[in-house]
């Protein structure tokens, strides 16, 4: 699949609701195949991009295609391509699962009993065989998620997008369900998912876009992400506030994290020996600021970290309080 | 398959949704069905008495329990509208290139079900306790058709609030604005006892002529111009709220 337009192309895409700038000069590209995360916080314009990709929002100027067809001008075409899981599943919670998937079916333009077959193939691949008589109404919030994914499966799509596909869920709904969009992805269809946990885009994508204020922060896979952005963190901890504030005017940009109350700075570093010896020696000439060092491997909270300037994902925020 | 191929199916799917969430929402359709019943029980038994219309109260009430149970029961529909809205439902079909009108006739087309099976209700209880309508087929014929066109109006007029409100709450207020609007007609006194400032709407708004059609015709009396006032105000009326559902729902949904 090397020819062929790109899954989803965005140029200089704006968007603003009132005041509210939400995209701001989006352009970005996903290749077919595989799954490409959009990470950023709350605001960062994720949500508002998928909805733009699905026909659901108009955007002010920019264009955004999907499999080579305009969102805006050749609307339907894209939806025969496209299909949406939002953050809440939409469900009827009074028809049972299969019920469900056979209307679904029915409206993408399959007969009765193709449609039927279709839900029974479904609902067996979601492991949801055994529900799948019962109203949703009953199902656990992990169940109606894969319901939910079955559901947006059931008119063939090339191009899924998944929002926050397991925001509310529990850890282990949340590995079942990339299971199953890492199987979507191997059935050949491009998924494009948003999502706020770097532990999502890191164990599932393929490709990653970080979105900072409506625009593009960084793109590339995990690893490039890392690498670029340094693929090791030396941590320093300081004696006092007096050394540490030292060592961040010498540091400057070069810092990549600073914690003033725990008096602890970090530094990209490629983890070798003389370079480690050599910060070291660079920040802390007279040998007795740095109580502590650590040489660990970046993780893509780092990265968000460095290019946003603020972490990520909302347990850490709890945590840290 | 062709475009009204399509769309045909995609409006048989959606009614045939709506039909089977509305039978089983119990909760909502022994509400609609019960209330009028004991609405109609509360006129002829309470208030019957004190009310001289000139005839049998219960023979003069039964056209206005009619409507009132058809306006509160189509008045649900903003309720099922609004729902679809803010869970998804509405975002899903339109991605999947559902047409917006599909989507509304589906929510409209089982309110006129569900009305159909609350007015049979309503008027099997009617005939118990002493309603005596005159045995006229064309006339009973024209009756269900004037009720069924004002059932279809109010439908697609709560279709359309329901693509206004933003909370299912919120769209459940209208259904009580809908189950007032009988009070100031003749439903339920002749509009001759009402003080005259209110006489003015009560004859001239469109529940009144809906009324006077459906005692004319359903007890053989002469009708006048009623059913053709009352035709034009539904139709009048339908044709707005398909073209402010359709407004409405191109400002909620790209």
């Amino acid at each position: 699949m090397v020819n062929g337009p790109p899954a989803v192309e965005l140029v200089d895409l704006r968007k603003s609701f009132g005041d509210l700038v939400v995209l701001d000069g989006l352009t970005m590209r996903v290749a077919t195949g595989g799954v490409h995360a959009l990470l950023g916080q709350n605001g960062a314009g994720k949500t508002t991009t998928v909805r733009i990709l699905a026909t659901l929002t108009r955007p002010d100027s920019g264009s955004a295609r999907v499999a080579g067809h305009d969102v805006v001008r050749e609307r339907r075409r894209v939806r025969r391509t496209i299909s949406l899981a939002g953050q809440h599943a939409a469900l009827d919670d009074g028809q049972t699962g299969a019920e469900n998937l056979t209307m679904l079916a029915r409206l993408s333009g399959l007969s009765g009993p193709a449609a039927r077959d279709r839900a029974g193939t479904l609902l067996e691949r979601f492991d949801l065989t055994d529900a799948a008589g019962r109203r949703v109404v009953t199902y656990s919030g992990g169940m109606r998620r894969r319901l939910d994914l079955a559901a947006s499966l059931v008119g063939t799509p090339s191009v899924i997008f998944l929002d926050e596909p397991t925001t509310g869920l529990d850890l282990r709904s949340r590995q079942g369900l990339w299971e199953v969009i890492g199987e979507l992805a191997g059935a050949g269809v491009t998924v494009l998912l948003t999502t706020q946990y770097l532990e999502e885009a890191d164990q599932l994508a393929d490709r990653i876009t970080v979105l900072h204020h409506g625009g593009l922060a960084a793109e590339g896979t995990a690893a490039e992400l890392k690498s670029r952005f340094g693929a090791q963190r030396l941590e320093l901890a300081w004696r006092d506030a007096a050394g540490f504030a030292e060592a961040e005017r010498r540091l400057g940009d070069r810092l990549t994290h600073r914690d003033p109350a725990r008096l602890a700075l970090s530094v990209a570093t490629d983890g070798s020996g003389p370079q480690v010896r050599s910060l070291l020696d660079e920040v802390d000439p007279d040998r007795h600021g740095v109580v502590r060092f650590n040489v660990r491997e970046a993780t893509l909270d780092d990265v968000f970290l460095t290019l946003t300037g603020q972490p990520v994902t909302p347990e850490r925020e709890v945590a840290n309080v | 398959m062709s475009e009204l191929t399509v769309r045909r199916t995609q409006a048989a799917v959606m009614i045939g949704r709506c039909v089977r969430l509305s039978r089983r929402n119990v909760d909502a359709l022994l509400t609609s069905l019960l209330l009028p019943v004991i609405l109609m029980l509360f006129f002829v038994y309470l208030f019957g008495g004190a009310i001289d219309t000139g005839s049998a109260y219960v023979t003069y009430v039964v056209p206005g329990v009619l409507l009132l149970c058809a306006g509160f029961g189509a008045a649900g529909t903003a309720v099922s509208v609004t729902t679809d809205l803010t869970n998804g439902m509405i975002e899903r079909l339109r991605t999947m290139d559902v047409g917006a009108t599909s989507i509304v006739a589906g929510h409209v087309l089982a309110s006129v079900a569900r009305n159909l099976v609350s007015t049979a209700l309503v008027l099997a209880v009617a005939v118990a306790i002493g309603f005596r309508p005159a045995v006229a087929p064309l006339r009973w014929l024209a009756a269900v058709g004037v009720l069924l066109l004002f059932v279809l109006a109010v439908s697609w007029l709560s279709a359309a609030f329901g693509l206004l409100a933003r909370t299912p709450e919120a769209a459940s207020g209208y259904t009580f604005l809908v189950m007032f609007l009988p009070y100031p007609s003749s439903a339920f006194v002749p509009v001759e006892t009402l003080p005259s400032w209110l006489r003015g709407f009560a004859e001239h708004q469109p529940v009144t002529s809906v009324i006077e059609s459906l005692r004319g015709l359903l007890l053989d009396t002469p009708v006048g111009s009623a059913p053709a006032r009352a035709a034009a105000w539904c139709l009048g009326l339908l044709a707005l709220a398909v073209v402010l559902s359709a407004v409405l729902f191109r400002r909620r949904i790209a």
